[in-house]
C-alpha cells in the first residue's frame, strides 16, 4: 500500500487512447532506431555482393569493407543507442507530465 | 604423467616443470581473487532477494560491466580470433552481431521487460499469460538453453587449462573451474557474482587489449597486417620494409610476414567477403565461384539474425536487466554494455590478422590445438625478441581465458539456479516456502547444477566451441526472442500461441542442428546429401532465416485462433509494460492481482 501519492487520474491513465498513445509513440521510436540499424547491418553483405570492387578498395591496409564492419559499425550503433535513450527519456517524461497535468487532451 | 607429444607448443616452453611460470601467476590470481570475492561478497548476501536478483539495487555502471563480464565468453575471449584467423573476413559477423544483437535487447525489450518487474523470465512468462503450464515450459527453455550454453564454457575451460598445464587431463580444467563457480554462487549468489563479474569484464578487457598494443608496436599495425594479405608470394625471407614502389604501398607492407602452409585459405579468399565460411556448402556441391556466391549471401544474413535476435534471447542476459533499479536503468546500462562489449570486440580480430602472418604453422591443427589458441600463443612470440615479456604477456591472456568461462558460466548458473529454486521449488513444488528454505534450496540447486553442467562438460571435448555456442544462440533465437518480442509488444498475444510458436521455432532449429551435428561428427553420413542439395545444407547449418519467421508467424495465427484467451486484464497488463514507472501503476497492479485471488 502505498497512499502517500495520491491516485492518478482514472480515466486518463487507464483509458484505451492513452495506452495506445504510449505503444505506438515508443514503438515508432524503436522501429526507426531499428530501421536505420537494419539499414547499415543488412546492407553492408548487399554493397560486398554488388559493388565487390569498391568495398574492396585499401584504406590504410584495411579492405573498406573490413574497416566499416571491423571497427566503424561499433561507434555507428553508439550513436543509435544514445540517441534513442535520450528520447525514449524525454517521452517517458512528456507522458508523466501529460498524467499528472491533463490540462489538453 | 607428461604428454608433451599431444601439445605441438614451442619447445624451449616445455620447460623444467612443463608450465610457464608466468602463466601460471597469472592464471592463479585470476582464480585466486574470483574465490576471495566470492567469500567477501557472501557476507553481504543475506535476503533471497539478494539471491535471485541482488536486491534490485545494481548501479549501472556495475551492472553494465557485469552483464558485458557475463557475455564475454570463451568463445568470444579465444572462438573469435581463431575464426578470424582461419575464415577471415566472414568471421567479422560474428563479433559485430555478438555486440548488436543488444541494440536489438534496448529497443525492444529491455524497458519493458524491467517495468514488469519479476524475478525469472518464467515469472515473466506466467505473469504475462496468467498461465503456470507456460512457466513450466519456459523453465525447461532455460535450463535447456543454458546446459546447451555451458558445454562450450566447459569445453573452453579443459583446453586452457591442459594448455597451460601440459598433461593436465581434459577433464582436470572442467571440474577445477565448476568447483570453483559453483562455491561462488552458493555462497553469493547474485549480487556476490556481480561483483565479480564486473571485475572479471575489466580483467578481460585488459587482457585483450594490452598484448594487441604491444604486439603492434613491434610487429606492425592492424591495417598493414590487413593489407600484407594482397595475393603476392611471400618469400620465405621476412619482407622488412624493402618492398619497391610506392611510398604508401611500401610502408603498408613493411611488416614481417611467413609463409602460408597448404591448409590456410588463400589471401584473396581470406580477406575479401563471401569467403571459406560462407562458401563451404557450396563449394562441397562442386559450384563455380559466381554460382557460389547468392548462396554465401543467404549464409551471411540467416548468420546475422541467429548472432542478433540469439543475443536478445540469451536467459542468462535477460535475467540481468531485473537487477537494474528501474526501466530508465535498465535502458541506459545496455547502452553502456554496448560501449563496454564493442570496444572489446575490435581487439580479438586483431590477433586473428597478426596470427595469420606471424603464426601459420597453427593452420596445420585444427579447434583448440590450432587456431583456436592464436590468443594464448602470439604473445609468446616476443620471447624471440628478448626477455620474458612474451610469457608474461601470454600469462596475461591465459588469466583473461580464465575470466571468460569462469564468468560466463557463474552467471549460466545462477540464472538456472534461479529457475530451479525460485520456479520450480518456490513456486511449484512449495509455494509457501518461507524465504529461508528459498534460500537454502538456492544453494542445494547451485551444487546440483554445477554437477551436472561438470557431468556434461566433460563429454564434449570432440565438438568445436563456436559450433555449440552457434547452436545456443540459434535456439535462443528462435525460441525466446520472438517470446518475448510478441508478449511485450502484441496484445492479442495468447498462451497457446505462445507455447506453440516458441516450440515450434526452438524444435525446428534444434533439429537442424542435431542433424548438422551427427553428420559432422560423421555418425550419419549425409556428405552426398548434402552435395546435392547445398540448399538445404545452409539452411540446416544457419536455420534462423526460416525459424524466426516460423516462430512469429505460428504466434500470430495460433493466437487468432484461440482469441477468446486472451487475459481479461490485458490493457492493465500492457500499461505495467509500457507506461513509465513513475506512474505508480505497478503499485497498483499488484494490489489487484492480490485482492482478486
Amino acid at each position: 500500500m502505498s497512499p502517500a501519492t495520491p491516485p492518478p487520474p482514472e480515466d486518463l491513465v487507464h483509458s484505451e487512447s492513452f495506452l495506445r498513445l504510449l505503444m505506438r509513440r515508443q514503438l515508432q521510436l524503436s522501429i526507426a532506431c531499428a530501421a536505420a540499424f537494419l539499414f547499415v547491418l543488412l546492407g553492408l553483405p548487399l554493397a560486398n555482393y554488388f559493388l565487390p570492387e569498391l568495398m574492396a578498395t585499401r584504406v590504410a591496409g584495411f579492405t573498406l569493407s573490413w574497416l566499416l564492419l571491423g571497427i566503424l559499425f561499433f561507434p555507428a550503433v553508439w550513436v543509435i543507442s544514445w540517441i534513442f535513450i535520450r528520447r525514449s527519456i524525454a517521452l517517458e517524461e512528456e507522458e508523466v507530465a501529460q498524467v499528472k497535468n491533463p490540462t489538453h487532451r | 604423467m607428461t604428454l608433451p607429444s599431444l601439445f605441438p607448443l614451442a619447445p624451449g616452453v616445455l620447460a623444467v616443470l612443463n608450465v610457464d611460470p608466468w602463466i601460471f601467476a597469472f592464471s592463479l590470481f585470476t582464480v585466486a581473487v574470483t574465490i576471495w570475492m566470492g567469500f567477501r561478497s557472501a557476507r553481504s548476501s543475506k535476503t533471497a532477494s539478494d539471491f535471485f536478483v541482488a536486491g534490485r539495487s545494481v548501479s549501472v555502471g556495475w551492472n553494465a560491466s557485469a552483464i558485458s563480464g557475463e557475455y564475454l565468453s570463451a568463445a568470444s575471449f579465444m572462438g573469435v580470433a581463431g575464426m578470424v584467423m582461419s575464415s577471415g573476413y566472414d568471421a567479422l559477423w560474428y563479433p559485430v552481431c555478438y555486440a548488436c544483437g543488444y541494440l536489438f535487447l534496448l529497443l525492444f525489450i529491455a524497458g519493458p521487460l524491467r517495468r514488469f518487474g519479476a524475478y525469472t523470465i518464467p515469472d515473466f512468462a506466467e505473469g504475462r499469460f496468467d498461465s503456470p503450464l507456460f512457466r513450466k515450459i519456459a523453465v525447461c527453455f532455460v535450463l535447456f538453453i543454458g546446459f546447451f550454453y555451458t558445454m562450450p564454457q566447459m569445453k573452453g575451460a579443459g583446453t586452457t587449462l591442459a594448455y597451460i598445464f601440459p598433461g593436465m587431463p581434459y577433464w582436470g580444467g572442467v571440474v577445477l573451474v565448476g568447483a570453483v563457480i559453483t562455491l561462488n554462487v552458493a555462497l553469493g549468489g547474485m549480487k556476490g557474482i556481480t561483483l565479480v563479474q564486473a571485475f572479471q569484464y575489466w580483467a578481460k578487457m585488459f587482457a585483450i587489449s594490452v598484448p594487441v598494443f604491444v604486439l603492434m608496436s613491434v610487429y606492425g599495425f592492424y591495417g598493414a597486417h590487413v593489407g600484407a594479405n594482397d595475393g603476392r608470394p611471400v618469400s620465405p625471407v621476412a619482407v622488412q620494409g624493402v618492398t619497391p614502389g610506392a611510398g604508401v604501398a611500401a610502408a603498408e607492407h613493411a611488416v614481417e610476414r611467413k609463409p602460408l602452409t597448404s591448409k590456410a585459405p588463400a589471401d584473396t579468399a581470406w580477406v575479401s567477403p563471401f569467403g571459406p565460411l560462407t562458401t563451404k556448402a557450396a563449394k562441397a556441391a562442386g559450384l563455380s565461384e559466381s554460382e557460389a556466391k547468392p548462396y554465401s549471401l543467404l549464409y551471411t544474413y540467416s548468420l546475422i539474425i541467429a548472432l542478433v535476435c540469439g543475443t536478445a534471447g540469451l536467459p542468462h542476459i535477460l535475467v540481468r536487466f531485473y537487477t537494474n533499479p528501474d526501466g530508465v536503468a535498465a535502458k541506459r546500462t545496455t547502452m553502456w554494455v554496448m560501449i563496454l562489449i564493442g570496444i572489446f570486440y575490435v581487439f580479438p580480430p586483431v590477433f586473428g590478422v597478426i596470427g595469420r602472418n606471424l603464426l601459420p604453422d597453427l593452420y596445420n591443427a585444427t579447434g583448440a590445438k590450432g587456431t583456436d589458441k592464436i590468443v594464448l600463443e602470439l604473445p609468446r612470440l616476443l620471447n624471440e625478441r628478448g626477455g620474458v615479456w612474451g610469457s608474461i604477456l601470454s600469462g596475461i591472456t591465459c588469466a583473461g581465458a580464465f575470466a571468460a568461462f569462469m564468468s560466463t558460466f557463474s552467471g549460466l548458473l545462477v540464472s538456472m539456479t534461479g529457475a530451479v529454486a525460485h520456479d520450480v521449488y518456490g513456486r511449484m513444488l512449495k509455494p509457501n516456502a518461507t524465504p529461508e528454505q528459498r534460500m537454502r534450496m538456492f544453494k542445494f540447486a547451485a551444487i546440483g547444477i554445477g554437477g551436472v553442467s561438470v557431468l556434461l562438460g566433460a563429454q564434449v571435448e570432440a565438438l568445436q566451441i563456436n559450433f555449440m555456442v552457434g547452436q545456443a544462440f540459434a535456439i535462443a533465437a528462435a525460441s525466446y526472442f520472438p517470446l518475448l518480442f510478441m508478449s511485450v509488444w502484441w496484445r492479442g498475444m495468447t498462451m497457446a500461441g505462445a507455447a506453440c510458436g516458441m516450440l515450434g521455432g526452438g524444435l525446428a532449429a534444434l533439429g537442424c542442428t542435431t542433424v548438422i551435428n551427427l553428420s559432422d561428427l560423421k555418425m550419419v553420413d549425409l556428405a552426398a546429401f548434402w552435395a546435392a542439395h547445398p540448399l538445404l545444407r545452409i539452411l540446416c547449418e544457419q536455420p534462423a532465416i526460416w525459424t524466426v519467421p516460423l516462430a512469429i508467424g505460428l504466434m500470430i495465427v495460433v493466437s487468432k485462433a484461440t482469441r477468446a484467451q486472451v487475459p481479461g486484464d490485458i490493457r492493465m497488463k500492457m500499461l505495467v509494460l509500457h507506461a513509465p514507472e513513475k506512474l505508480g501503476l505497478k503499485q497498483e497492479y499488484i494490489q489487484e492481482h492480490q485482492a482478486g485471488h
